[in-house]
């Protein structure tokens, strides 16, 4: 599986990834491929692990095993060790154990081109819908602490201010720019990480449940949202959704993940068709 | 836009006229009068106060440090401008210490920063890692540990071990007749650098620190870069404020420099404000004030009449003072500003030159 | 070799063993509300306060007991007044808290009782000298280990085996989940408290037979110490505690042995500072994962 041949487009490739906890295996052998200017889904019951696959990409759990590519570049790379290696759970386990580990920490990925959403929501709570927008320009500085501090990056600053407040523009909250960010009702709140995720220039976004919360007409409106975005922006969308139609309207390609195991890959209307993932949603007799 | 530049253009104006009714006061009532004590000291804390609240109240990180980073600056100052003539007298267990140079009031106090802010990237490393109270209690041990460095005897010939260090330049001699002018001119200086750090693309970093550090390190700040840099400076101004208090007490010992006092800035910090520069100014100069002047005569014993008025005695100052800050700690937890600057009251937050596109 | 260092070695488990006393106090509180009591060290002091005016009045055998309770009641008012209003509060205003109450009993206990140094009464039997091998020490250095060791025996024995020790060990786990099955967490948090003091006041009541001056700040540096004990034994964890205690009550010695007096307190924080890098969680410590 790991030799799986280069793509070109790939944008994204998790080979093998294992999470393991203490003797609790989160994601098992899990291998997916995310290509340029797509909008793939993760989809799956609750607890099937589609979160830790997206702490696995942003670097905020180091994989047990298995590999994650960016543009064909490793980002992440780790075979069972230490204590680990004894209990280990997963399978494929040796796979990996010639590979050097790579390990980078969650803002060094956003610095590549990978930015990303919450779902339990994470806006900087004390700040302005503006303001936490204007944080996601940080990463892209070029001023340090003592030309910011006297003022010598005026040009900077204002070019920084400039494209947050276009962003809030292009996600409809130009109106509540001055509101604190936490006074905004959900939908708005859910918007306004995907402009701050924006805000960081990133080639491929993930999204975390964008549309929980949000009543039918906004889960549509949602929907379009993203593919406007996905366009203009040139991006490639990778996102974990348990709105159906949302799902089945706009991804080019699904992935089913059921207790960290991936059970299906496909087409909308393949998956929609395959008995396993109806199994599994449905929680029909294996027999 | 307008508006704000017109506040700032007020604020300045508030500063200047405080300014000169500090010096004013200093003319009419002389250096050795109680208000000018106040705004010495008053002045001296603001600096450690808001030094810490970039820390504590910006970046959220609840570090217990400062008192030795203070004892830092302290140290350096006066160990560099001792004059070479009282060297013998001060040094005098020590053969006149190692240091054979002196320098001047300025420099020191820039040395006094530096140096300060080097042992804080050296103990940042380790310790920026820790999380919580963990950081805090790690802080407050190392400051403990610098507390005891200072004192050994073995670098005597530099720290004077455990007695006293006098003679540098105080307050009281460089500028004789403007010591709150002398006080307010480095204490604005460096209150002004560190406002525009906050108000800064880092001072927004801090903050989103401060907010969530799972979502600041996804949207690309690198954590320990931005606490160590947080960590450092506010070590910096904490060693220059530490040269100033040294200035302000004429002569300096290691173990005036106790976990204690730290507590005390972190109580000022507080009532203040968490998260506020103007709130943490406010609270040093009300502090200082309550603890030196106005709360003064609960210490007295004071007779009406035959009548011996009942609970006051040396001690009763620091008690009703010690109350209300647990007051305010407990049912006033935002302290007098909460996270807004007073130049900010009475107007809804601005988000500053974002003009509408297109 | 051995003869010379006997009696910082025996010193060292005797100053261990009343770290260790206090250390439970922080320990039990932590793990059920994470918070850093600093004011416990200060609670430590008005023990030996409270035990200094009560003799003066009191035969020893009414005292001790009395000290006791009057120890308990304070830190049961404390956590009532300063910390149970704070209960939603973010976890740095209730530290703030803490480090507020403990400058209040500073400067309480200034006023009250004159800024001065107070001589602490001679515990008869305490303070006899005794021959050990070829040291000369008192009878507490003896006592203080053994009667730790018991005390943290019963302790455990609590914890483990009695309705208010699983109730305990239910809310150090989860707070949320415990209250929602009906484990009056007020009540458990007093008990904590309860225990703790109580502990403390016994650990002063050694303490203070070796160091006989008590002053209102004298009770810091014991507390900040039996905090690293805390630490350095993985807090939450009682036997760690007690281990981590006499580790460095014996340690602190040795180094007053070497000559090294100066660093016998700033070494306390070293050994804090490495156990905290390379395994924050301490000897006994459980790990805990943030969850995103």
């Amino acid at each position: 599986m790991s030799e799986m041949k280069a793509n070109e487009n790939s944008v994204l490739r998790l080979t093998d990834i294992t999470m393991q906890f203490g003797g609790v295996v989160a994601i098992n052998n899990l291998s997916l491929e995310v290509n340029q200017g797509e909008i793939v889904a993760l989809i799956g019951p609750n607890g099937a692990g589609k979160t830790t696959a997206f702490n696995c990409i942003t670097g905020v759990y180091e994989p047990t095993n298995g590999a994650v590519y960016f543009h064909g570049k490793p980002i992440a790379v780790n075979h069972p060790q230490g204590r680990m290696a004894k209990q280990y759970g997963g399978i494929n386990g040796d796979l990996y154990k010639d590979r050097k580990p790579v390990v980078y920490t969650p803002d060094k990925i956003t610095h590549m081109g990978i930015a990303r959403t919450f779902q339990n929501i994470r806006l900087f709570k004390s700040q302005t819908a503006f303001e936490n927008v204007l944080i996601g320009t940080h990463l892209r500085r070029t001023s340090n602490f003592l030309t910011a501090t006297f003022r010598l990056n005026l040009r900077e600053e204002k070019a920084m201010r400039e494209k947050a407040m276009n962003l809030l523009e292009i996600v409809g909250l130009s109106d509540v720019a001055n509101e604190l960010a936490t006074s905004l009702p959900y939908g708005k709140q859910r918007r306004l990480e995907i402009a701050r995720a924006l805000a960081t220039d990133p080639t491929l976004l993930l999204l975390d449940e964008p549309a929980a919360g949000m009543n039918p007409q906004e889960t549509d409106d949602l929907g379009e949202f993203i593919v406007d975005i996905k366009n203009r922006f040139n991006l490639t969308v990778f996102m974990i959704e348990h709105h159906m139609n949302l799902v089945m309207d706009i991804s080019d390609r699904i992935y089913v993940l059921d207790f960290g195991k991936q059970i299906a890959e496909g087409t909308p209307e393949e998956i929609q068709k395959n008995p396993v993932v109806i199994a599994a949603y449905l929680g029909v007799d294996e027999e | 836009m307008k508006n704000g530049k017109l506040r700032l253009i007020i604020s300045l104006a508030v500063v200047a006229l405080l300014y000169a009714g500090g010096c004013l006061v200093e003319h009419l009532e002389g250096t050795k009068s109680m208000v000018v004590t106040v705004l010495q000291k008053g002045a001296v804390y603001a600096l450690i106060a808001v030094s810490m609240n970039l820390l504590n109240g910006f970046t959220g990180l609840f570090s217990l440090g400062q008192a030795g980073f203070m004892l830092v600056g302290a140290y350096s100052y006066a160990i560099l401008t001792i004059p070479m003539a009282k060297r013998a007298a001060v040094y005098q267990y020590y053969d006149g210490g190692w240091v054979q140079f002196t320098v001047g009031v300025i420099p020191a106090l820039l040395v006094a920063g530096v140096v300060a802010a080097l042992f804080a990237a050296l103990i940042g490393m380790p310790v920026l890692r820790l999380k919580g109270d963990y950081l805090a209690i790690a802080t407050l041990g190392f400051a403990e540990i610098i507390r005891a460095i200072v004192q050994w005897d073995t670098i005597g010939p530099l720290t004077n071990g455990s007695n006293l260090l006098k003679t540098y330049p105080t307050l009281k001699n460089i500028m004789p007749g403007n010591t709150v002018l002398f006080t307010f001119i480095v204490v604005g200086i460096c209150i002004g650098l560190i406002l525009l750090l906050i108000n800064s693309t880092y001072g927004r970093a801090f903050k989103a620190i401060r907010d969530d550090e799972v979502a600041a390190e996804a949207m690309g700040i690198n954590l320990f870069h931005h606490k160590q840099m947080a960590f450092v400076i506010s070590s910096f101004f904490a060693g220059i404020g530490g040269a100033l208090l040294a200035m302000y007490q004429g002569s300096l010992q290691a173990n005036s420099f106790k976990s204690s006092m730290t507590y005390e800035i972190l109580l000022i910090v507080v009532i203040g404000g968490m998260g506020s520069v103007s709130g943490s100014v406010l609270a040093s100069f009300l502090f200082i004030a309550c603890s030196e002047w106005w709360l003064r005569f609960l210490d007295a014993e004071t007779m009406v009449g035959d009548f011996k008025v009942p609970l006051l005695a040396p001690g009763f100052r620091m008690v009703v003072f010690s109350v209300v800050i647990m007051v305010v700690v407990l049912f006033f937890r935002k302290g007098i500003m909460g996270t807004r600057e007073l130049w900010e009251l009475g107007g809804r937050r601005q988000a500053k030159g974002g003009r509408r596109i297109k | 070799m051995f003869n010379t260092l006997l009696p910082y070695l025996l010193a060292g488990i005797s100053v261990g063993g009343q770290y260790a006393l206090i250390a439970v106090g922080y320990t039990l509180v932590y793990g059920i509300l994470r918070l850093i009591n600093f004011a416990h060290g200060d609670i430590f002091t008005a023990a030996g306060f409270f035990m200094i005016y009560l003799t003066a009045s009191l035969p020893i055998g009414i005292s001790i007991p009395l000290v006791i309770i009057l120890t308990v009641i304070l830190g049961f008012t404390v956590e009532r007044v300063a910390y149970k209003p704070l209960r939603s509060a973010p976890r740095m205003s209730i530290m703030i808290s803490a480090i507020g109450v403990s400058y209040l009993l500073q400067n309480l206990m200034w006023y009250l009782t004159g800024g001065l140094a107070k001589q602490y009464p001679v515990l008869p039997g305490l303070s006899q000298t005794i021959r050990i091998g070829s040291a000369t020490t008192k009878v507490v250095t003896i006592v203080t280990p053994i009667l730790t060791i018991l005390l943290v025996f019963a302790l455990v024995t609590l914890i483990n085996k009695t309705k208010i020790g699983m109730a305990m060990r239910a809310v150090s786990k989860d707070f949320e989940t415990s209250q929602l099955m009906g484990i009056k967490i007020n009540n458990v948090i007093s008990v904590t408290f309860i225990i703790g003091s109580a502990m403390a006041a016994v650990g002063s009541l050694l303490y203070f037979t070796n160091y006989t001056a008590v002053t209102p700040t004298v009770g810091a540096m014991p507390g900040l110490k039996a905090f690293v004990a805390a630490v350095f034994g993985g807090i939450g964890s009682i036997p760690g505690a007690m281990i981590g205690a006499l580790i460095i009550g014996i340690c602190e010695n040795l180094i007053k042995a070497a000559g090294w007096t100066a660093f016998s307190d700033a070494f306390t924080f070293a050994l804090l500072i490495v156990v905290l890098l390379f395994r924050p969680t301490g000897l006994f410590g459980e790990k805990v994962t943030d969850k995103v």
